[in-house]
């Protein structure tokens, strides 16, 4: 779980400095979306979500889509 | 790690980690910062070219090294938890206090990094961007410090054992709070170091 989080934040990182993704834009959004798919793993395995009740799980769930969406959609508007 | 048959049953039934209050400040927080994240990004609209310049000045290695540190201490607080919950003491007080060493090595590159900034005459009124950058990391800050004096007693309170169900909620609270800090760097260091 660690190595997959820091093998995506190089990814992430290098998608800054224009590796393999050579439009600034599309580098952003894959920022932004590697960033949330780190934040949804810190919540579901490290706060220990995935094994919360129900509606907790699915209340955090929603917020990272939520939160990504919205994030993404200001960066490109 | 051996899967008692407590444990096998736990894993069966849903359990939130911690006391109910710490889950209250955790999401009140998260609430706090997706509005700072989205405001950010709003107003960044406005001024593009003056927040994207003025991100080249920030130190990127300083902002990965700083990453690391958060990922990795979130990771020694869940093992602690993990050992913590097989009484293994001497690893849960030992996993706390790397954790905190962690925690440590972000706010000596953190001071480091503001250091560098400061002496080039970048201060928090230097321009919209900056204001941000130095509102946003630190808060953020703040939360660092205070996880790491909740780190630092967690291993205390570590040490003195009796791993009782209760003490382990306690484990479970402080390490809760620890993500939320990792979680907000994450996407602090995405929105104020990578996105261009």
């Amino acid at each position: 779980m660690w190595l997959s989080l820091v093998a995506v934040t190089l990814v992430s990182w290098r998608f800054g400095r224009g590796f393999l993704i050579h439009d600034r834009r599309e580098a952003g959004i894959a920022i932004l979306v590697i960033a949330f798919i780190k934040i949804r793993y810190v919540i579901l395995d490290f706060m220990e979500i995935r094994r919360a009740p129900l509606p907790m799980r699915i209340g955090a769930e929603i917020w990272v889509v939520a939160v990504c969406t919205a994030i993404v959609l200001l960066y490109t508007a | 790690m051996i899967l008692t048959k407590e444990r096998q049953a736990s894993r069966r039934i849903r359990h939130l980690p911690g006391e109910p209050g710490i889950w209250v400040m955790i999401c009140g927080d998260m609430m706090m910062f997706s509005i700072m994240f989205i405001v950010f990004l709003f107003y960044r609209r406005d001024d593009l070219e003056l927040f994207q310049s003025s991100q080249s000045h920030l130190n990127q290695s300083f902002g990965l090294i700083n990453t690391f540190f958060m990922l990795t201490s979130s990771w020694c607080v869940a093992m602690a938890v993990e050992a913590a919950r097989a009484r293994r003491i001497k690893s849960t007080v030992v996993l706390f206090r790397l954790g905190f060493a962690c925690g440590l090595g972000f706010a000596i590159i953190k001071i480091a990094e503001y250091a560098q900034e400061i002496s080039a005459g970048i201060v928090i009124n230097t321009n919209d961007f900056y204001m941000y950058y130095y509102v946003f990391t630190g808060i953020h800050f703040l939360h660092v410090l205070i996880g790491m004096g909740v780190l630092a007693f967690m291993a205390q309170y570590a040490t003195k054992g009796d791993f009782a169900p209760i003490k382990i909620g306690h484990f479970e609270s402080g390490a809760s709070f620890w993500h939320l800090v990792d979680l907000l760097w994450i996407a602090l260091f995405a929105l104020l170091y990578l996105l261009k």
